[in-house]
């Protein structure tokens, strides 16, 4: 079958400095895959090289077998990959049915004359577009903070926002970026379930980005490792458990870090 | 010699090239520890000038010769005074807002100087000739004239510059700076105090811009309280030219954009005046990092 | 395009600007209002579109520029050029004059929106403080180049244009101007334009084209300063590079964010509250030098401006609105989500 997102050898330098060294990816659709590894290694830069941030030094990226290395990031947000951040990065004080409006954007029929004169396309692409903002709220229980300003909403509620925001691109490929990062045990047992619910609520591939190893465990069916830009395993929970390279690029970091 | 691109051309692209060296030197000391435009640094240089012509005006009606080493020392002092009072009065309080606030609220704080200035009976809005400080002489080389003036201008842009550099790069508090323009957690846990050094930074870049007030009045003599605007704004263009936080940055910008209008005069007054703007705008486009500074990338 | 449609469909609004245009014309009628107030206010409605075109770029994308006047002066200068010329052939009559004024104040729009455009294009990657500078140099630019066209004026001046702007006119295109940047504001364009302002990188990455919204915000922002300085050099009769310049510049900026940075009502708030209020330190600086035993300045009214800008800056950051509307002034499809929420 076609993988949706294909990384072909991709390498990405800074300055001088190699951030990620001839990374692969074949993601079929519908899959829950993860990506591990310690600080550092790279993950984050691998979003950013899929989603247009930065343009891979080498290798070729492909969506749904579309060439998308040099896209902008709003093109490729158009033809169908999401994504969240790491810290989270949503609109502070633009209402939480703004943040998710803003994200069908791309998709509206009118241009600045329909908005300027108040064209019938401005009306009912408008309509649309807040009916189903409203009902991704309600999906995510934040219907109630419609009309708060997103700075004002608990941290917990602006995880959701920001992945609701996401999905409100109509993705075929959502993109998480440590969707676990600061959230108790309680809370980290709430977002596995609700990733896995998304994935099949919304029929989406996802590929995931954590440092919480319980997320990643629990929930990803196949989970690649980097270390320094480099990937040093692939496989199933079991099999990445049990890989000496990948105890090594965790422990081994650890002692260093506490001898330092 | 004659023609465009003769030597007297060169001494006074020097000349303006130091002026503009001592008031790109705080705006760029400014901009590596606090990333703020500090449109009121040319008010400190129109200050510095000011200063230096009362207290000229006051040696003189005591029929003193004006000594020029003290004069210089009031017009840094006094720069160095209104940098520190604005920091404290109208920046720091703004230091963990959005940066937008402190560059309105420097163009606040440079309106408030400028006007309030003008507003004064004793300096008002127009003109004032500034006085002769010593007897001028002039020196004839080649076909260019050279004056007294030029030679003490230069002679302490030079002196203040290099007396910069030694802080800069040798003295505990001149490392403290520029550690805090590169990493401003590691000098927290160093122990240091950061507002100290703004503090410090802040009468450096005003004392530098009060003594360019004086060599610009000895040098150029008409004063007025507007006087600071535009070559503030060419001085920082000079500063970005080099590199916006690097100080060898800012004095080799300097001199290209004395040199550049210096020349750019010689061919008409249009060039002169719009060459400044001009090298920004291409800079900008085509090497925002300026010659000496560093590439940043932005963190995702 | 349907201009009456945008008058029906801001019945509120359209039906208190009407009410104000009728009482301030009674009051000129009747004597109340002398000539010199009702220049005042044409000065203060003309301020309210240069201070809402700015806040456009300023207050909702979050640029920063700082020369607006710029492109005031360009707009000023295509205009008054234009109607001068076609005035002193003596061909338009009491009617074909208006018709030619609106031509000339589209056309200022235009020529302004093309220099805005020009410069938004190549300056999109300057963040915050070094677009200040640049929008800086660039009014100083357009100065230079007034001061050396000699068939302009030069630094004299552009002298002699038609007085075409009155009071019906100035409110009118202020009313229409408001509107259609209103209109803009409550759209996708403006929730696009709002979201670079508060997170450039995410707004790229829900399909937001920055560079492209940035340009706009430039071009729109600029086409109605443009308009403005049309409409006031046809109420002065002059052009004048001083007027273009940094200063004038900062008064919008002032009007903006005391006003408060993305609030269409604190921009005309400001606009309003600033021009009399300076038209109020002239005159009392004036009888202020009646009883003083020292020359007190006309200066005093630009401390007292920038005291105002550092003390807001200080102590209320968000400005007199705080980024709030006006309910006459949102649209009733957005309802809730403006009046009761933002920041």
């Amino acid at each position: 079958m076609q993988p949706v997102l294909k990384l072909d050898s991709v390498t990405h330098y800074f300055g001088g400095l190699k951030a990620v060294s001839n990374f692969n990816l074949d993601l079929p659709e519908g899959v829950l895959w993860g990506l591990i590894g310690p600080n550092g290694a790279g993950k984050t830069t691998i979003f950013n090289l899929i989603t247009g941030v930065y343009i891979p030094t080498q290798g070729k990226i492909y969506f749904l077998s579309e060439d998308i290395t040099r896209y902008k990031p709003h093109t490729v947000v158009s033809r169908g990959i999401a994504r969240t951040f790491q810290n989270l990065r949503i609109f502070p004080t633009l209402t939480a049915l703004d943040n998710i409006r803003i994200a069908g954007h791309f998709r509206m029929k009118y241009g600045i004359l329909g908005a300027t004169i108040r064209s019938k396309d401005f009306y009912t692409s408008e309509k649309e577009l807040t009916e189903k903002a409203m009902h991704l709220l309600e999906l995510f229980k934040l219907h109630d903070r419609a009309y708060s300003p997103a700075k004002s909403l608990p941290y917990g509620e602006l995880r959701r926002l920001e992945i609701a925001r996401a999905l409100a691109t109509d993705p075929k490929l959502l993109l998480l970026d440590e969707p676990a990062a600061g959230m108790n045990p309680k809370e980290v047992e709430n977002l596995m379930e609700m990733i896995l619910w998304i994935r099949d609520h919304f029929k989406l591939t996802v590929y995931l980005i954590e440092h919480h190893m319980k997320v990643v465990m629990g929930i990803c069916e196949r989970i690649k490792v980097m270390d320094f830009g480099e990937t040093i395993a692939e496989g199933n929970s079991s099999d990445i458990q049990n890989d000496p390279k990948v105890i090594e690029a965790y422990l081994g970091r650890q002692k260093n870090h506490a001898k330092g | 010699m004659s023609g465009i691109f003769n030597f007297q051309q060169v001494i006074n692209s020097i000349q303006l090239g130091s002026i503009y060296a001592l008031i790109a030197i705080g705006y760029t000391l400014v901009y590596g520890i606090v990333k703020l435009v500090n449109f009121a640094h040319g008010d400190f240089y129109m200050l510095g000038a000011y200063v230096a012509y009362f207290t000229a005006m006051f040696e003189i009606s005591r029929k003193d010769q004006p000594n020029v080493i003290i004069i210089l020392l009031i017009s840094m002092s006094t720069g160095a005074l209104v940098a520190f009072l604005s920091n404290r009065i109208a920046y720091r309080p703004l230091r963990y807002k959005p940066r937008l606030s402190a560059l309105i609220t420097a163009i606040g704080v440079s309106l408030f100087l400028e006007y309030t200035s003008s507003a004064m009976p004793f300096i008002g809005p127009s003109f004032r000739p500034f006085p002769d400080v010593i007897q001028t002489k002039q020196f004839h080389i080649g076909g260019a004239v050279l004056t007294n003036y030029q030679i003490i201008n230069v002679a302490i842009a030079v002196t203040l510059m290099v007396v910069l550099t030694y802080i800069i790069k040798y003295t505990r508090v001149g490392m403290a700076m520029r550690a805090s323009s590169q990493d401003k957690d590691a000098l927290k846990l160093m122990g240091v105090n950061l507002e100290k050094i703004i503090d410090f930074t802040f009468i450096i870049g005003g004392s530098l811009a009060g003594a360019a007030g004086l060599l610009a009045g000895i040098t150029y003599p008409r004063i007025n309280p507007y006087m600071g605007i535009i070559p503030g704004l060419k001085a920082f263009i000079a500063a970005v030219l080099g590199g916006i936080g690097n100080v060898t940055g800012a004095m080799l910008g300097a001199f290209i954009i004395g040199f550049a209008e210096t020349f750019g005069y010689a061919i008409n007054s249009v060039i002169g005046e719009g060459i400044a703007y001009a090298i920004l705008i291409i800079v900008l486009i085509f090497l925002p990092q300026g010659l000496l500074g560093k590439k940043t990338g932005e963190k995702v | 395009m349907k201009i009456t449609k945008l008058f029906t469909n801001n019945r509120k609004l359209v039906l208190f600007s009407v009410i104000f245009y009728v009482v301030v014309d009674v009051l000129h009628l009747t004597g109340v209002l002398n000539d010199y107030w009702i220049q005042i206010t044409n000065v203060a409605l003309i301020n309210i579109i240069l201070a809402v075109s700015l806040n456009l770029i300023n207050g909702f994308a979050g640029q920063f520029s700082i020369g607006h006047m710029g492109f005031a002066a360009v707009g000023a200068y295509t205009a008054g050029t234009l109607t001068t010329i076609i005035w002193k052939l003596g061909v338009a009559n009491s009617i074909t004059k208006y018709l030619l004024f609106a031509v000339a104040l589209i056309l200022a729009g235009v020529a302004a929106a093309i220099v805005g455009y020009l410069i938004g294009l190549p300056t999109l990657r300057l963040r915050g403080d070094y677009l200040a500078i640049v929008t800086l140099a660039f009014g100083e630019i357009i100065r230079v180049i007034i001061n050396a066209t000699g068939y302009v004026g030069g630094p004299r001046g552009l002298l002699g244009i038609p007085k075409l702007s009155n009071f019906t006119i100035i409110f009118f295109v202020t009313l229409l101007s408001v509107i259609i940047m209103r209109n803009i504001v409550f759209s996708t364009i403006g929730r696009a334009l709002k979201s670079i302002r508060e997170d450039e990188v995410a707004s790229e990455l829900v399909g937001v084209d920055i560079t492209r919204y940035k340009v706009l915000a430039f071009t729109i922002g600029s086409f109605f300063a443009g308009i403005a300085g049309a409409l006031l050099c046809h109420l002065l009769q002059i052009a004048h590079p001083t007027q273009f310049g940094f200063i004038g510049s900062i008064n919008v900026l002032v009007m903006v964010y005391i006003g408060g940075a993305g609030s269409i009502s604190g921009s005309i708030v400001a606009a309003v509250g600033l021009t009399f209020l300076s038209e109020f330190l002239r005159l009392g600086i004036d009888n202020l030098n009646k009883i003083a035993p020292f020359p007190v300045g006309p200066e005093w009214r630009m401390v007292v401006y920038a005291v105002l800008l550092v003390a807001v800056m200080l102590y209320r950051t968000a400005g007199i609105m705080g980024g709030r509307e006006f309910g006459i002034l949102v649209p009733e499809e957005e309802g809730k989500n403006a009046t009761g929420s933002q920041a």
